[in-house]
């Protein structure tokens, strides 16, 4: 019967391989076992990180902290002068976000975030990074070629208007103030929240008046 | 090789996409990061691994994706942790060995526990 056998063994090695985690799973369980027996980390702070991630800490809070700068002008001007303060009022303050530093738009100025070095970002209130934000096609091309990148965003920004484009580090990281849409005047800060999305406030969006309600 | 298709289409064509593919991407930065916290080693010198782990991927043409990304996020956490403790790279591979031997040991189904 050595048809039968073989293919017995060769079912048996597709069962014992399916559930096998990838090469980079493995890695990252040694790691994290060694760094456990060491006491060097603990597994439920990894899991609560992981979390917390996972559920909670997005581009809701940064848009909650813009929309906070629009109808309060004395917050607004606390942000711009010290964001991690007015962030810390918010109870996000984060690493973060402790070297943060807000940059506005204007009629006449956008700003456009990009980390050329790796993927430093402000992920205590936008969450991870998007995965554009980490490819090699945004890093190297948005100092380089930021209208270009802009427009296959679909963001097309007149000529007349500047574009800054800001370097984030370790040490110094960067949220886009966007403009508030005209004929929000009525909203509250929940309604305007709801404006924002993740993308205005790294600036590869402008016009949130244009497509209200999308999603992060 | 470099994804051609891959590197050209539209950033805006990922912007949906998840921020981890799995599990194991979350975990490699939470640890990266409880790691810079706890002071291991800082921020800085996290980027600059980071850094170099990308830029050393895109010269040899790895696609320009999240896999990508997340390996050297792995790559560079493991030289790190190499770097600022006693744990060395012959250590952590061994270890891998230990979990790839007990997940292939343990029957389909059954927690799997290193022995």
């Amino acid at each position: 019967m050595p048809e039968f056998d073989s293919k017995k063994v060769a079912d048996i090695h597709q069962q014992l391989h399916s559930h096998l985690p990838s090469d980079s799973a493995l890695r990252i369980k040694a790691l994290e076992t060694l760094l456990v027996d060491k006491g060097l980390v603990n597994p439920d702070t990894i899991d609560a990180w992981v979390e917390a991630y996972s559920e909670e800490i997005g581009p809701k809070r940064g848009a909650e902290v813009v929309a906070k700068a629009w109808s309060d002008s004395k917050f607004k001007q606390k942000l711009m002068q010290d964001a991690p303060a007015a962030i810390d009022e918010l109870g996000y303050l984060g690493k973060a976000t402790a070297h943060l530093k807000v940059v506005e738009n204007t009629d006449d100025v956008h700003n456009l975030v990009v980390c050329t070095l790796c993927s430093c970002y402000p992920f205590s209130i936008l969450g991870i990074a998007p995965a554009w934000y980490k490819a090699a096609a945004y890093r190297s091309r948005a100092v380089r070629d930021p209208r270009g990148v802009l427009a296959e965003f679909g963001v097309h920004i007149n000529n007349e208007v500047e574009i800054r484009v800001w370097d984030s580090t370790a040490e110094l990281r960067y949220l886009v103030l966007p403009q508030r849409p005209a004929g929000t005047e009525q909203m509250g800060e929940d309604e305007l929240a709801g404006l924002v999305t993740r993308n205005s406030m790294i600036g590869t969006d402008r016009d949130l008046g244009a497509n209200p309600g999308r999603a992060y | 090789m470099i994804d051609a298709e891959l590197t050209l289409r539209p950033l805006h064509k990922v912007d949906g996409d998840p921020v981890f593919d799995e599990p194991w991407q979350a975990e490699a930065l939470a640890i990266a990061d409880i790691l810079v916290s706890k002071g291991m080693f800082s921020a800085r010198t996290w980027s600059e691994a980071l850094g170099k782990a990308l830029k050393d991927a895109q010269s040899v043409g790895a696609v320009d994706n999240q896999q990508t990304y997340y390996n050297c996020v792995l790559s560079a956490l493991e030289q790190l942790v190499a770097e600022h403790s006693d744990i060395d790279q012959q250590t952590m591979a061994t270890k891998r060995q230990d979990w790839e031997h007990a997940y292939l040991s343990t029957p389909h189904g059954q927690p799997v526990r290193l022995k």
